[in-house]
């Protein structure tokens, strides 16, 4: 039993965390945002740099054979700071490449990956067969990965047709229709898939506990300084109590991040590791909602603000809550486990 | 990061286990699957078999018959405990007199009385809350006046759970009603619960068992080498114990024996969505608790810091979820298939009330992580 991480996994997380704190603060990102791509490719190549591009990925590709433990220290940082470039999405196409793709698809696609030169996204919720909606990364992904029936298929940017919008949380993403001809089948499918989003719905999850944290610290933080009726708001019992339910939330939040990513890891077997990312969903969910509900509520108007970073983690979390299943889709899922 | 116990820890659970597997009492066992009272014969006959084994203390000096595990292994033993659905230990005399003694105590009072609690012979109970005094512990009033080498106390303590077992009871009591900090005035009193003047009133709680009482105290004289630690440091003496390592605090073990219970019986209502997400939630919650838990011990053993308010946290969440349990229980005992289960888990629904509300009301909980951990 242990639950620090270790020494690389701190350093990385550490390193992280600095880069974001020097570069990548709310008003770097307000500038990012502001942009026409809405991403930033020096931002890329940075995170390329530290390593986090290969960071899941086998050595033979140049990764690091890292797992889900191994990014959540990572993932917590984005989350905390926003991060707005469609790590995560790339993250997932190329799981699903080294999982089911052929030997030339991974030599094709990987070390590119890993070394930042390429992007990815990965199409799969769809309206009808071929209309792919709210494809996180899809208009600057070089390369998508694509769900038709219970097959994959690897489609070029260029060879898709789409709708490109920023989500509610300032993704780049788009919805798209795909058609089987302009693509090239990928020899594996279905455990992968499963695979894949278990793994990034574990991501996901701390990342939101990253955005939580954010959360909690900053209303904290505004309850010690903001004065009102001659005192600081934090002296308000009422307020206190609140308070200290979010950070309970968070802690127990955090449990299960570190639950999801520890049996995505590790897990005996499919249905285990399932149950376990589902019940680790349904509790991310709930904390999403309430810590940033509340965060929101304890600022007053300023909560309401565009110009405080909060209102930003707001709609994170609020996107995360729903990102790969809402709580009632997973609490579906954890009952037929 | 290892969210599983290491090879010896499974191996020490697994010896815990099996022992207790063997040595429980079917017919104790029995009584507490049916959520039966339990007698103070039935508490002490459990006391008893595990001083035999040498495992009702673990946390004590191994001096005094402590077994010297470690922190994550007094947990694992506490949560087995649970588990089992072993009756509880009353922790008056092993968790809370003893420390204070062994932390504060002489070493004739050591020699006095921790032997008997370890052996069960003295039954104790806690002398705190009082009729005008409760989250506000430090108003209380019973008094304690010093003439001729004993105090002579008088008074009343209220909620004092199963005073009318006791032999011993420990009291907060007010020395000096002068002193200008009010905790200042306060010390730290053993009273024999024989000794003329005191007496007990039962107080009947809404699932009608008798485990609360009154206790009056009318010039009840007790020598004064029944203070421990100097008069007027009694604050500081029950300030240390609020801080003392209870790493069960969450009652996990037990939380777990129940959710496994409620799913057995209630499986003809899992059909119902709404009955089964709202299940799914509590089991969600207490797996998180379970990992936090895990967290906080990881951290102590590391740091070697005691737990300070994280035991807040284990109480509010802990309490929340035993009373989830309890309440979807009771809401499905229709399906248990006896009439006098369903009572029985009627009454310990409403029971089940008071686990919010004692040992510093889940408020006053908050109001320390406030003022401790977010410096509010």
């Amino acid at each position: 039993m242990n639950f620090d991480y270790n020494e690389e996994q701190q350093l990385l997380a550490d390193s992280v965390r600095r880069f974001l704190q020097k570069d990548y603060d709310f008003e770097a990102r307000r500038k990012i945002l502001a942009s026409p791509e809405g991403w930033s490719a020096r931002v890329w190549s940075q995170l390329a740099q530290m390593g986090l591009t290969g960071l899941p990925f086998s050595p033979d590709y140049g990764g690091f054979g890292g797992g889900a433990v191994d990014l959540m220290g990572v993932m917590e940082a984005f989350g905390e700071a926003l991060v707005v470039e469609p790590y995560l999405a790339t993250l997932m196409g190329a799981h699903l490449v080294a999982r089911a793709g052929s030997a030339e698809q991974k030599r094709a696609i990987l070390p590119a990956v890993v070394e930042g030169r390429m992007k990815l996204a990965f199409a799969h919720t769809e309206r009808k067969q071929g209309e792919k909606l709210g494809v996180v990364g899809a208009p600057i992904a070089d390369k998508l990965v694509v769900s038709s029936g219970s097959r994959l298929f690897l489609a070029d940017r260029a060879d898709l047709k789409m709708k490109p919008y920023r989500t509610m949380d300032n993704m780049v993403a788009a919805d798209l229709s795909f058609s089987r001809d302009r693509a090239e089948p990928m020899p594996g499918a279905d455990q992968a898939v499963a695979e894949t989003v278990d793994f990034a719905t574990a991501l996901v999850c701390a990342e939101a506990v990253g955005a939580m944290k954010f959360a909690c610290d900053t209303t904290l933080e505004y309850l010690k300084t903001r004065k009102q009726f001659g005192v600081p708001i934090g002296t308000f019992q009422a307020l206190q109590h609140r308070m200290v339910d979010m950070v309970i939330s968070y802690e127990q939040a955090r449990s299960m991040a570190c639950l999801a990513c520890a049996r995505v890891d590790s897990a005996a077997n499919a249905a285990e590791r399932s149950r376990a990312v589902s019940a680790a969903k349904i509790k991310i969910a709930d904390s999403a909602r309430h810590i940033g509900q509340e965060a929101v509520q304890l600022h007053g108007g300023m909560g309401m603000s565009e110009e405080l970073k909060l209102s930003h983690s707001f709609r994170r979390l609020t996107v995360a809550a729903q990102q790969f299943g809402d709580a009632d889709h997973h609490l579906a899922r954890f009952a037929s486990l | 990061m290892d969210l599983n116990y290491s090879a010896e820890e499974v191996a020490f659970r697994d010896e815990v286990r099996a022992w207790l597997a063997g040595n429980l009492p079917r017919d104790l066992k029995e009584k507490v699957d049916r959520y039966e009272h339990l007698s103070k014969e039935d508490l002490l006959r459990w006391h008893r078999i595990l001083a035999g084994k040498g495992w009702v203390a673990p946390a004590w000096p191994k001096e005094w018959g402590g077994t010297g595990w470690n922190v994550v292994q007094r947990y694992i033993f506490e949560e087995e405990l649970g588990y089992v659905g072993a009756p509880p230990l009353i922790p008056f005399g092993l968790a809370m007199c003893a420390p204070v003694l062994l932390r504060f105590g002489t070493e004739a009072q050591k020699k006095r009385f921790l032997p008997r609690i370890y052996q069960g012979e003295d039954f104790w109970c806690q002398g705190y809350s009082e009729p005008g005094s409760g989250s506000d512990l430090a108003s209380l009033k019973t008094r304690a006046v010093r003439e001729n080498g004993r105090y002579i106390v008088n008074g009343q303590k209220t909620w004092t759970t199963l005073a009318h077992y006791a032999d011993w009871i420990f009291c907060l009591v007010r020395t000096d009603p002068t002193s200008e900090k009010r905790q200042e005035g306060i010390s730290f009193l053993l009273v024999d619960m024989k000794t003329p003047g005191v007496s007990v009133r039962p107080l009947i709680l809404m699932d009608g068992a008798h485990e609360v009482n009154e206790v009056f105290f009318d010039d009840v004289g007790v020598p004064a080498e029944n203070l421990v630690h100097e008069e007027g440091k009694g604050w500081t003496v029950a300030k240390y114990l609020l801080g003392y390592e209870r790493m069960n605090t969450g009652r996990i073990g037990e939380s777990k024996r129940q959710l496994a219970r409620l799913k057995e019986f209630s499986s003809g209502k899992l059909n119902d969505v709404r009955f089964r997400d709202r299940l799914s939630r509590v089991e969600v919650e207490l797996t998180a608790l379970e990992i936090t838990n895990l967290r906080f011990l990881d951290r102590m053993r590391r740091s070697g810091q005691p737990p300070g308010a994280d035991v807040s946290m284990l109480k509010i969440k802990g309490t929340e979820i035993q009373q989830a349990l309890a309440e979807l229980m009771m809401q499905a005992a229709g399906e248990a298939g006896s009439d006098e289960f369903a009572a029985a888990l009627g009454r310990r629904y409403l029971s089940m009330r008071k686990t919010t509300i004692y040992a510093g009301s889940n408020e006053i909980q908050r109001n320390i992580i406030a003022k401790q951990t977010l410096g509010l």
